[in-house]
């Protein structure tokens, strides 16, 4: 080994970071000692240890790496970090899996209650927001963190920015999934749906989450390519948002620094509007603006053909925002919400019809010219059938915001219906065809393991989609209808448990439903795996191009 | 704190006056934008951007 010429030394991040770690382990052991529920010590137990991992991991790193930090540019052209990206690939793949098994299981307890064993710690209630935070934060987060921090670099010709930074962004996301998960386990909720954490990890988020803009701005900042692409603005919304969003329904109180009950700074309807201002733009921004940046870099690249009209990106981009913050209270017609307020939010609800088959329009004419290759390619296939679903999804969710829709469809099984023709349908395939285009693309494999496999994922994963959202339909509306069945004498012709019997059938056809969408993961995991391990190298990389992770 | 009151309503009352022909106007606006045609070059590369890679 040669001498280096300068003397290395750790960067400000690298020490500043290592400090504030140690600090934060020495208050967690603290916080452990005196708190005052054993789930709340258990959190500062494991965020103190998590602490000290992070200490020595930064000065292992320290150590480890060469004097200089990996340049922006080798030969002219950019030296892009894809570990970050692995990571978070990898872990979409793992909390997805996870998240569609916990599915699955509180799918069987609905239809088999016995299976919930009788253990708090396994119960629908805490199960149920175990099963979506895993798939809409753990699962879709990780995805969009992953394929934001590919395309952002890619589409700006830059390396992304920070050195440690894009590590503790994604590293610091999934410790706050693991806090989030174990806490519902353990009891620890705030009873908001999609924003169950409590105040601790709230916080926590809050650090992770700036960090995350911070880093997806200065690259943005220091591009090559003057335009700033369209899915940028995407994924820009979507992280300004979340971060606004997850701020206004998070305000609360903690009864004390030391246990993890809080309680949030207003009550009654106005908690409930912020509530479902949230959680309806949770949609809109998480699981729509995001998945749509996916959709306009990722369909143009595997399809090979431009975007069909980007104009119409441009404009798709600015409707939805102007319009979707004001959905909300469509979650809450015929409640105390003041009328008008429902019927402005089934007013926009409507509106959004516009940017979203606008949307899909652009997304699938964008096959223009490159139609066939649905016949031999199963990821553009699987990428074009999502952004159909996201067409279907957005036109029955307005449908549903009306009210006298809603008041057949409301608290029934139909919205548990629609939400999975949207969230397995559009968000589930779309971060598919990501993954196997991004896993082959990050780990410089010349291409996947297994198409055929592929074609099994799609087409069991597709079947299990239309299992689940017929049944929930079927299911939905049927109950819906019993709900509001009256005798010639005036009384409900149907006591609850005669419609909760009626649903069985529906429970089972779904739970098969969403195993068999578990098994198409499970093969894409597979395929993904051995993409990574016996995979062959791109070859017209030089290998001084290669990532120095 | 009257002073300050009366400002915040007028304050309350003109933006919840303004904000809907400000926001259509800036949304014409970025209609505007997105087909003026001198933009059209601009776009037309961009639509482009995932298929120049390095």
């Amino acid at each position: 080994m040669s001498q280096p010429s300068i003397s290395k030394s750790m960067t400000i991040g690298e020490s500043g970071l290592a400090v504030v770690f140690a600090v934060t382990a020495f208050l967690c052991v603290i916080a452990s000692a005196k708190a005052l529920d054993a789930p709340f010590a258990f959190h500062a137990a494991l965020s103190a240890a998590a602490s000290v991992a992070a200490v020595f991991v930064i000065i292992n790193r320290y150590f480890e790496r060469p004097v200089a930090l990996p340049p922006a540019e080798i030969n002219g052209r950019p030296n892009y970090n894809m570990g970050p990206i692995k990571f978070s690939a990898f872990m979409a793949m793992f909390w997805g899996i996870a998240g569609f098994l916990v599915g699955l299981i509180i799918a069987s307890q609905l239809a088999w209650p016995a299976l919930n064993f009788d253990l708090p710690w396994t119960s629908f209630g805490r199960l149920r927001p175990l099963h979506t935070s895993a798939v809409i934060f753990a699962f879709g987060g990780n995805v969009l963190i992953a394929t934001s921090f590919y395309v952002v670099q890619k589409s700006c010709r830059a390396r992304l920015a920070g050195d440690l930074a894009p590590w503790f962004v994604v590293v610091g996301y999934n410790f706050f999934i693991l806090i989030a998960g174990t806490g519902y386990l353990l009891g620890v909720t705030q009873s908001k749906e999609y924003a169950e954490p409590e105040w601790y990890a709230d916080l926590w988020l809050t650090i992770v989450w700036v960090v995350y803009l911070l880093v997806f701005l200065a690259t943005i900042f220091k591009r090559k390519e003057p335009h700033i692409f369209v899915a940028n603005w995407f994924y820009l919304a979507f992280i300004v948002t979340i971060a606004v969003l997850h701020l206004g329904n998070n305000p609360a109180l903690p009864v004390s620094v030391f246990g993890s009950k809080s309680y949030i700074a207003w009550g009654g309807i106005q908690d409930a509007m912020f509530q479902w201002w949230y959680g309806h733009n949770a949609v809109g921004f998480f699981l729509t603006a995001g998945f749509l940046a996916i959709m306009y870099y990722f369909i143009p690249k595997r399809a090979e053909r431009p975007i069909y009209s980007y104009r119409l990106s441009i404009i798709h981009f600015w409707a939805l925002i102007f319009l979707y913050i004001w959905a909300g209270p469509h979650h809450l017609h015929y409640t105390a919400l003041p009328d008008w307020t429902q019927t402005l939010g089934m007013t926009f609800s409507i509106m959004l019809w516009m940017p979203s088959w606008g949307g899909m329009i652009n997304g699938l004419m964008t096959l223009s010219g490159a139609w066939d290759k649905l016949r031999t390619d199963p990821v553009l296939r699987m990428l074009v059938v999502s952004v159909a679903f996201y067409g279907m999804s957005t036109f029955e969710g307005p449908m549903m915001s009306i009210k006298v829709v809603n008041s057949l469809s409301h608290y029934t099984d139909w919205t548990i219906g629609h939400v999975h023709s949207g969230a397995l349908g559009w968000v589930g395939f779309v971060s598919f065809g990501a993954l196997y285009c991004l896993v082959p693309w990050a780990w410089n494999r010349k291409r996947l393991y297994s198409l055929k496999l592929v074609n099994w994922h799609f087409w069991i994963a597709t079947l299990g989609i239309v299992l689940y959202i017929s049944a929930m339909w079927v299911s939905g509306i049927l109950q819906g209808l019993m709900w509001r069945a009256y005798t010639s004498l005036g009384f409900l012709e149907y006591s609850f448990i005669e419609t909760v019997e009626a649903m069985h059938p529906f429970y089972i056809i779904r739970a098969a439903g969403g195993g068999l969408f578990l098994i198409g993961a499970l093969i894409m995991a597979y395929n993904l795996w051995m993409t990574v391990r016996v995979g062959e190298q791109e070859v017209q990389m030089p290998v001084a191009l290669q990532p120095a992770e | 704190m009257k002073a300050i009151l009366t400002v915040h309503n007028l304050a309350s009352d003109l933006v919840t006056t303004i904000w809907t022909p400000v926001f259509v106007a800036i949304f014409l606006a970025i209609i505007a934008y997105a087909f003026w045609p001198r933009n059209k070059a601009v776009f037309d590369k961009a639509a482009h951007l995932p298929l120049r890679e390095e």
